[in-house]
């Protein structure tokens, strides 16, 4: 039996068809309903444009920053094993995990540059779509959600930089926060509702801690799943018509 | 249900002129202002949840024992209060160390007879006039009064205008 023969039959199983619900992917329908029938797959558009796949279309930008969002979640996770949000706690498990813990530093290392990356790939990824004019209609409602989650990228990268809890971390989050109280009527009160109090302490990096680890994380999932999918409710990305103007 | 799809095909009963609202629109008007009084009373008792009610901080006043230890026309930096106990001939005050631009810790220079901000470079007198900005303005000044047994007692709590020094 060929393995093209062992695939036909498993495809034919019920299990198979159970979980793809569909047949081989060998037309155009099939191909469309494996898109259409995965709830991973379906924010993917069914066709692209051979155009928006060569490398000068996007340089992949875009793909970078939702990569290193994937790297940035999962080298956190391993670091929570080892992380308390507590003073003086914290700061000590940032020490052990550079000099203790087993490739602890590289895990660390890993999260920290991965950041400065997504910062770097997510401003120039925006800078590129704005000049292919891709904030035109049909896409200005995605290009409303690309600033927001340039905005939570930025503050995942403003609430990670208090966690390890040293001077650096202390003094930035002091001085930014209070460039928050310097808001119209609301800024002390935020500030306190951020802090937690009234000075940087264990309120803070508690908060600071749950805002980086929980709630921006699943904000920013969420808006990358809209942002897919809205790209293929746009008709793909804007490459084509900016290159057809450009003839 | 054969009312409410009447009512749904025919319109709505006050455009058919009878001038009243209709059931589906009042139950609508009804499940809106329940679910908007819930949601914003939620809202509410999340941000009051979010307050905290018992701080766990440092005690804002404290004591800065006599006033010998202190020599005439000194500054003297109070590393974990963050504050400069002054000496001059008028008497004593307590100027706030931290700077009023963005909360940094401000440093005395006695060679440069300024106290300087190290983050953005705001210069302050040893009284905490403003010399120089970035910092929107002078250091505040502390109540500073004397406890019964002698000893300086520093409240971070009240602000007092500056001049008015504790005679000893």
């Amino acid at each position: 039996m060929t393995t093209e023969e062992m695939l036909n039959r498993l495809r034919a199983t019920r299990a198979w068809m159970s979980i793809f619900r569909r047949g081989p992917a060998r037309t155009n329908r099939t191909r469309s309903l494996a898109i259409f029938g995965n709830v991973f797959l379906h924010l993917l558009p069914v066709k692209v444009r051979e155009q928006s796949l060569r490398v000068r279309a996007t340089y992949y930008l875009g793909t970078i920053s939702f990569f290193m969002f994937v790297v940035l979640t999962l080298t956190g996770i391993f670091l929570m094993f080892y992380y308390h949000p507590a003073a003086p706690q914290a700061y000590l498990d940032m020490k052990d995990l550079r000099f203790v813990v087993s490739n602890g530093v590289f895990l660390r290392n890993m999260h920290r540059v991965a950041a400065h990356i997504m910062v770097i790939a997510v401003f120039w990824h925006m800078f590129h779509v704005f000049y292919r004019g891709g904030y035109r209609p049909p896409h200005e409602f995605n290009w409303a959600i690309g600033v927001v989650l340039l905005l939570l990228t930025l503050l995942l990268s403003y609430t990670g930089y208090l966690l390890p809890w040293d001077q650096l971390a202390f003094w930035a989050i002091t001085v930014g926060t209070n460039i928050l109280s310097s808001a119209p009527f609301v800024g002390p009160q935020l500030r306190y509702l951020l802090l937690g109090g009234n000075l940087v302490g264990e309120n803070a990096l508690l908060r600071f801690y749950v805002l980086h680890c929980v709630i921006l994380p699943l904000l920013a999932a969420l808006l990358i799943a809209v942002h897919f999918w809205r790209i293929r409710k746009d008709g793909g990305l804007t490459v084509g018509e900016s290159n057809e103007r450009d003839k | 249900m054969s009312d409410v799809l009447a009512t749904t095909i025919a319109g709505r009963p006050e455009e058919s002129g009878r001038g009243e609202i209709g059931r589906r629109d009042f139950f609508n008007a009804i499940a809106a202002g329940a679910f908007g009084i819930a949601g914003l009373g939620a809202l509410v008792v999340t941000y009051r949840y979010l307050l905290p009610n018992a701080l766990f901080e440092p005690s804002m006043n404290f004591r800065a024992g006599t006033p010998d230890l202190y020599p005439l026309d000194s500054v003297t930096y109070m590393p974990d209060q963050q504050v400069y106990i002054v000496r001059t001939a008028d008497g004593f005050y307590a100027v706030s160390a931290v700077c009023t631009h963005l909360g940094c810790n401000t440093q005395w220079k006695p060679e440069a007879n300024l106290i300087a901000c190290p983050c953005h470079g705001s210069k302050f007198k040893s009284d905490g006039t403003k010399v120089e900005g970035p910092a929107p303005r002078s250091l505040p000044h502390f109540a500073i009064t004397l406890t019964p047994d002698g000893e300086l007692l520093v409240d971070k709590l009240e602000t007092i205008k500056p001049g008015q020094a504790l005679r000893v």
